[in-house]
């Protein structure tokens, strides 16, 4: 019967794999450390998530064929939650109690990492999240390898309002409707109304998941942006709603001169997607991009380019790279790095090495775990469609800044910036 | 027009008096120097000479850098870069061998705005007209007084009355700040021709009160002619207003009614609750996406008619797997509604799955064709997208066919004839059983097309029929079931209201609203809109 079961259960695993296109070899049960990866591959979010799926996989490929961590080969446990955010739940729970990973690398939208939340609090789990969210959170089996705020959103923002991002005056605040466009906006109408932007130039628009008529929106957007003053869109749409969007503003003839707009979770990946022509100049802010010019990004591409060709990712000659693919890279050899630093995989062990850890990047920067706040030192870089639909870097920090994840713009947030 | 601007315009007027008498040949090296500065104020003063200045060689650097072809070497020589080799920026001589270690030029919004305005200063004096008609408006939206000495002599050298008009708009924007009251009065009462709203925001301006009780126009007659001239925008802008609320709603209606006619016929018209109707559509948007990739591989050259040929391929894809799914499935369920909901929720698993298996989990992407691509600007700066516009044509033209099919032809006689009365029609010689076939396959191949369309707007991933078969559902139900002109007056009705809805309290109320709306008017009236005589009565 037992024997019977986890034939089964290996039968579903390798059926799965194989339908992701992933050549990952089963290794010997005893010696080797699970390693859980938690990322939609179908449903509206599909089309940001399936690359972390992908570069988490080349990753533990590349780990693995290095000799693996501590002498044990990786095995990679890869579920489909769907898009479904109770479905991660399921999920996380099904990789910790039933597979028994080490760790986890997964979600997207904070609205599935709050759902999983608990799951990795109760059975004390470890989960690497990599993309920029809204702060507010801080937990301590979550490592948090993407943007907090003041890493992206607020940078964007003063990008804007500067002389270069053409000193804009009113802002449209564009998102899907869930926690993380909505918290974000939050606090940048609290940094808005701190640099004296007032509430009627300010715009909150929200559209549901997998939305694709933004026609209303786009003529409000005209409509609000004809007012006299220099308008910019700062855009939290999510998932594949973005194709849709940026169509219309392309064909609507809304130009990146007259009204830019910033995107913050819009990368190379999403706009493979789109023509790119009528988009040149609106931008998006981030912590890396594919076109950032050094050689440890100029390897992580070819890497990433002849695994995806040899493990037949479809429009393999097209592949690119993004921000939160970079953020799943770093993480993963961060807790390898922590791992060998505490010789266990053991949660809390392991935890408590992480701190302080560091990783030369593919953004050209040395990137830190803060020793206390579960988030990177990470620079920041705007950067503005081009035709070919990469980003070309217009502003970037110098050095790599620590995260808030409380902001400070948001009453009552002082002093949590520790966990 | 933002501050800076205003501020390049006047070093381009400044630079305009310097250059003048004196013609340059070639842009200085120190000037090439600048144009690569870091500081974009540099680099916008360096574009403002060279747009005045307006040799060729000039105005190819001005090309070169908004094409991000201008780049610099390593060794600090600026070259353009083309698709057969490298020329020298200054002389504009090729060189050889090719720079490999050049890096574009960075051009960011506010440079590309300097590139824009020189290079409109100098088509302005173009012989083609379209170029001028762009510059034109450019400048329209864009001028200040920096620019007068340019946009005066062009206004009068000007021949064409369409240009002439945007032309004379651009000088009264900037005479409105003018030191003369006539001049002022002028301008004010020639605005009123705009349907700017920007312009209507410029006007407003003047009649504001400052701390004193002081009006910010001081002259009376001034302020008159702003607000008459205010009033006449206002009132272009409440027209434009409603044809774009129209016109969007007019669109979301028309793609509503292509997702909704083929159900029309399966469940309106032979009375089968087909959960997998918006597979049906997905059959058709990944026969489209097929298409196109045989287009791509196999004919390039005529890539921007791939949807031309989608369309029959989109129709006779679905249309067989619709007679497919009667035959195998469907056929057996007639007269059982329960069964044959679940039955067809089981062939819309299935046909999710299949797509999945064949094109992964990934929405794929379909692009419009050029000439789907961009948008006609009609009347007060409304851009009509070309794709809604041909897919409001598309979806007449699939209406026309249905009405034509259901009403002229023998087949349509025969599948009207067996929804009155089955036994009758099987009576007189009607084979009732390949009428339902042939009927579920053009109901289903009506979908496919209705596919076709939705390709062009929204994503194609294997579950985007979910994302209709709620809408389809409602057009069906709220026209009354089995009746055409039911199914359009619900269409349009739904994508205007929601439209409407929309715009007064965003997508997600509007989804609510329209939906609350549909259960009490289903519950006040059952029968929809239109009540028809068939099958149904009958039950």
């Amino acid at each position: 019967m037992n024997t019977r079961r986890s034939f089964i259960k290996a039968l579903t695993l390798s059926a799965s794999l194989a339908a992701m296109g992933s050549v990952s070899t089963l290794a010997h049960a005893a010696d080797t450390i699970k390693v859980g990866v938690l990322h939609s591959l179908s449903g509206t979010m599909a089309i940001s998530e399936t690359a972390l799926k992908n570069v988490a996989l080349m990753a533990i490929d590349e780990i693995n064929a290095a000799g693996g961590v501590m002498g044990k080969q990786l095995e990679p446990v890869v579920v489909d939650p769907a898009s479904n955010w109770p479905l991660f739940a399921e999920k996380a729970r099904q990789l910790l109690s039933q597979d028994k990973v080490a760790v986890t690398f997964g979600c997207w939208t904070s609205v599935s990492r709050k759902s999983v939340n608990p799951v990795f609090k109760e059975l004390n789990g470890l989960l690497f999240y990599p993309v920029q969210y809204e702060g507010e959170e801080l937990e301590k089996n979550v490592f948090y390898t993407g943007a907090a705020p003041n890493q992206q959103a607020i940078p964007a923002v003063e990008y804007l309002m500067s002389k270069d991002g053409g000193e804009a005056k009113r802002f449209v605040l564009l998102g899907t409707d869930y926690v993380y466009p909505r918290t974000t906006n939050k606090i940048l109408r609290a940094f808005l109304h701190s640099k004296g932007v007032k509430d009627e130039d300010i715009m909150e628009e929200y559209t549901p998941f997998g939305h694709s008529d933004y026609q209303t929106i786009i003529a409000n957007i005209k409509k609000f942006a004809a007012a006299g003053k220099k308008t910019a869109v700062v855009s939290t749409i999510n998932g594949d709603s973005n194709v849709p969007f940026y169509k219309e503003l392309g064909n609507a003839g809304l130009k990146a001169t007259d009204v830019p707009v910033v995107a913050f979770s819009v990368g190379e990946e999403e706009l493979r997607g789109v023509d790119a022509k009528p988009l040149v100049g609106h931008l998006a802010a981030w912590n890396y991009f594919m076109s950032v010019k050094n050689p440890t990004n100029a390897a992580f591409i070819k890497k990433y380019q002849d695994w995806a060709k040899k493990n037949g990712v479809p429009n393999a000659d097209t592949v690119v790279t993004n921000d939160p693919m970079e953020a799943t890279y770093v993480g993963i050899y961060m807790w390898k790095q922590a791992v060998e630093q505490a010789k266990t995989t053991d949660v809390d062990a392991v935890i408590k090495a992480l701190g302080g850890q560091t990783f030369k990047a593919p953004s050209g920067f040395t990137l830190t775990m803060d020793k206390t706040n579960h988030h990177l030192h990470k620079p920041v870089l705007i950067g503005e469609v081009r035709a070919d639909g990469q980003f070309s870097t217009v502003w970037k920090t110098k050095e790599p800044i620590r995260a808030q994840p409380w902001s400070p713009y948001i009453a009552g947030n002082e002093g949590k910036q520790k966990l | 027009m933002s501050p800076s601007l205003h501020h390049l315009l006047r070093i381009l007027w400044l630079t305009l008096c310097c250059a003048f008498g004196s013609a340059h040949a070639a842009p200085s090296a120190e000037t090439l120097a600048r144009l690569a500065a870091d500081d974009s104020d540099t680099r916008i003063a360096a574009i403002a000479e060279l747009g005045a200045e307006g040799s060729a060689q000039s105005v190819a650097l001005l090309d070169a850098l908004a094409d991000e072809a201008l780049a610099l070497t390593g060794d600090g020589r600026l070259v353009i870069l083309t698709d057969t080799g490298a020329l020298d920026a200054a002389s504009g001589s090729a060189i050889a061998p090719y720079p490999d270690d050049a890096e574009p030029l960075m051009v960011n919004n506010r440079v590309r705005n300097a590139l824009q305005s020189a290079k409109a200063a100098t088509n302005i004096r173009a012989t083609d007209r379209a170029t001028r008609l762009a510059a034109a408006q450019l400048l329209r939206d864009s001028a200040g007084e920096a620019l007068m000495p340019i946009l005066e002599p062009a206004l009068d050298a000007e021949p064409d009355k369409e240009i002439r008009a945007i032309l004379a708009l651009a000088v009264a924007r900037v005479n409105l700040a003018s030191a003369e009251p006539a001049k002022r009065i002028r301008a004010a009462e020639l605005l009123g021709d705009s349907s700017d709203a920007s312009v209507k925001a410029m006007l407003a301006a003047l009649l504001d009160k400052d701390g004193n009780g002081q009006f910010a126009e001081p002259d009376a007659e001034v302020r008159a002619a702003a607000k008459a001239s205010i009033l006449a925008i206002e009132r272009r802008l409440a027209i434009a207003d409603l044809a774009s609320t129209a016109f969007t709603g007019l669109s979301l209606g028309s793609i509503l009614l292509l997702a909704a006619l083929g159900l029309a016929i399966t469940y309106g018209v032979m009375g089968v609750i087909n959960m997998a109707h918006g597979e049906l559509l997905m059959v058709g948007a990944y026969a489209t996406y097929v298409v196109q990739g045989l287009f791509r591989t196999h004919l390039p050259g005529y890539i921007d008619s791939y949807v031309l040929a989608a369309v029959p391929v989109a129709f006779l894809t679905a249309a067989a797997v619709g007679m497919l799914m009667e035959r195998t499935v469907i056929r057996w369920l007639y007269g059982r509604p329960l069964e044959t909901l679940l039955a067809t929720w089981g062939l819309s698993l299935v046909l999710i799955q299949t797509a999945r298996v064949i094109f992964g989990p990934q929405n794929v992407e379909v692009a419009n064709p050029s000439w789907m691509s961009g948008g006609v600007s009609s009347f007060a700066d409304i851009v009509l997208p070309w794709n809604r516009l041909v897919i409001i044509g598309f979806a007449i033209f699939v209406l026309l066919l249905v009405w034509l099919m259901m009403q002229k032809t023998r087949l349509g006689m025969f599948v009207r004839a067996v929804t009155q009365n089955r036994a009758m029609a099987g009576c007189v010689g009607v084979p009732t059983a390949r009428i339902d076939t042939l009927a579920f396959g053009i109901g289903a191949g009506i979908a496919g097309l209705g596919g076709c369309a939705l390709s062009q707007v929204a994503n194609v991933g294997p579950a985007m029929g979910q994302g209709y078969i709620v809408d389809s559902f409602m057009v069906v139900v709220l026209g009354g079931v089995g009746q055409l002109a039911g199914a359009v007056t619900a269409a349009m009705g739904l994508g205007l209201m929601t439209k409407i809805l929309e715009g007064w309290a965003g997508a997600v109320v509007a989804k609510i609203l329209v939906l609350v709306f549909i259960i009490i008017f289903i519950q006040k009236r059952p029968q929809g809109l239109f009540a028809l005589k068939g099958r149904f009565v009958e039950d």
